[in-house]
């Protein structure tokens, strides 16, 4: 569901990052008329869905080493070429997994108390892609916000996350703070608030969880 | 003179306590038959230079997954770590030291390493623990970190195809970090999935001259490699 609606942020003509774990599904969701090139930071452009198996190739994979196909007019280059395009700013949009977020548009996602998995290329993504999009699950298997007034894992990047979609809602970052743009049905604005740490304020044109 | 050797002779370089770094990326583009063979050697205390732990689907014989079940790395320089539930758990009780670099950092400090560079200036990590310890310098008024140059004693790469010269061709996104890493090596062994005849590579189509590669050795076969990967993302269930 998050990854569906994550697929829809993404515009015809954009130059897209999917990140490692949920946003690497993204690409099963996104509309076939949109013209988005993907990019995958372990060094290729114009990948496309999963294939199916027969057709998969052990030489092309995506950043999380699973096997994507390549589409007509997609190109392969090495790792520093990869991460140089990711710095230089030439990535329009990167889709991240998000362990936390926080109402100011910081990220953490590569560490926690007793389980450091490691930063991968997030940080990277966070420093030179124009719009990054958080995705993560609303709340912990305890219940607790994870879009919070403050992070309070280590940060993967300051006040450079644009865009948050989690299972519940969609949150746009502003200087003025989150504007909740999209609910889902069965949640009304207060029932959000009490599952929700972080402040925000309601768009004007706030409308139902959009899945297409 | 040819660089071709056996896998035994590959590994004649190799011995405990030596920094050694490891092409591909969690398994894709690796050179899977040398890592098994460094696996049995036994060799320990390595410091070990890879961009990211085992695949995610791996079992006990695959890419550098058994070099931390042996227990023969001492220390770890990566980027992520969190695949191999091994090398998390020594890395917890403090067994094993990791060194974590942004990824884009990480193969631009081998790339100094390899190039003749001091190091390099990156935004990437300006705010984050990444920053401690380290050098900050700004430039026309952007604040950048000073990442300094890494490089191996001996290196592991995996391209497509070799020539006796150690010309290397790759292939499809399993290039990833085989070209920057068999630089910035003292010592360069690369795995290929077939030896050609000098001149079967055209020069347009080599990724890594062979200057920079010290001995070439027969991995497995593209056949071969499609069966072991097809057998990962099917258990895994990624393909099907």
């Amino acid at each position: 569901m998050i990854s569906r609606r994550a697929a829809l942020e993404l515009q015809d003509g954009e130059v897209v990052n999917l990140g490692f774990g949920m946003p690497m599904a993204v690409v099963n969701f996104i509309p076939k008329e949109r013209n988005v090139v993907l990019q995958s930071e372990n060094g290729c452009f114009l990948f496309g869905p999963t294939p199916r198996l027969g057709q998969q190739d052990s030489d092309v994979a995506n950043a999380g080493s699973m096997p994507i196909t390549l589409r007509p007019g997609a190109s392969t280059f090495d790792f520093a070429t990869s991460f140089g395009i990711i710095r230089g700013g030439h990535v329009s949009s990167a889709i991240l997994g998000a362990l936390e977020v926080d109402q100011e548009g910081s990220i953490a996602n590569w560490s926690m108390p007793g389980r450091s998995p490691g930063m991968g290329g997030a940080m990277d993504l966070v420093a030179g892609a124009r719009k990054i999009i958080a995705i993560l699950l609303h709340a912990d298997k305890s219940g607790a916000s994870k879009v919070m007034k403050q992070c309070s894992l280590p940060l993967t990047g300051k006040g450079v996350v644009k865009v948050i979609i989690t299972d519940k809602a969609v949150f746009r970052v502003t200087p003025g703070g989150l504007v909740l743009e999209e609910l889902v049905a069965d949640l009304n604005v207060e029932g959000l608030r009490s599952i929700t740490e972080a402040d925000f304020t309601i768009a004007p044109d706030l409308c139902e969880y959009r899945l297409a | 003179m040819s660089k071709v050797v056996t896998l035994n002779q590959a590994m004649e370089k190799l011995h405990d306590g030596m920094t050694i770094a490891i092409g591909g990326f969690a398994g894709v583009g690796g050179p899977l038959k040398c890592l098994r063979k460094i696996a049995e050697s036994g060799v320990k205390d390595l410091t070990l230079i890879c961009v990211a732990n085992c695949h995610p689907f791996t079992v006990a014989e695959f890419d550098v997954y058994p070099l931390f079940a042996n227990r023969q790395v001492k220390k770890f320089i990566t980027c992520h770590n969190g695949t191999n539930p091994v090398a998390m758990e020594q890395s917890r009780k403090g067994e094993l030291e990791v060194e974590f670099f942004p990824m884009g950092t990480w193969i631009e400090k081998l790339r100094a390493g390899g190039a003749g560079l001091g190091g390099v200036l990156t935004p990437t990590g300006v705010g984050t623990l990444v920053e401690q310890g380290k050098r900050k310098i700004t430039v026309d008024g952007k604040e950048y970190l000073l990442e300094v140059a890494l490089r191996a004693e001996l290196a592991f790469i995996k391209g497509f195809r070799a020539d006796p010269l150690g010309n290397i061709e790759y292939r499809g996104v399993a290039t990833n970090t085989n070209p920057t890493i068999a630089a910035a090596a003292d010592y360069t062994v690369a795995e290929v999935n077939e030896i050609v005849a000098i001149g079967d590579i055209e020069p347009i189509r080599v990724g890594t001259p062979c200057i920079l590669v010290d001995a070439v050795v027969q991995g497995y076969t593209l056949a071969e490699q499609e069966a072991v990967f097809q057998d990962l993302w099917t258990r895994g269930g990624i393909l099907k």
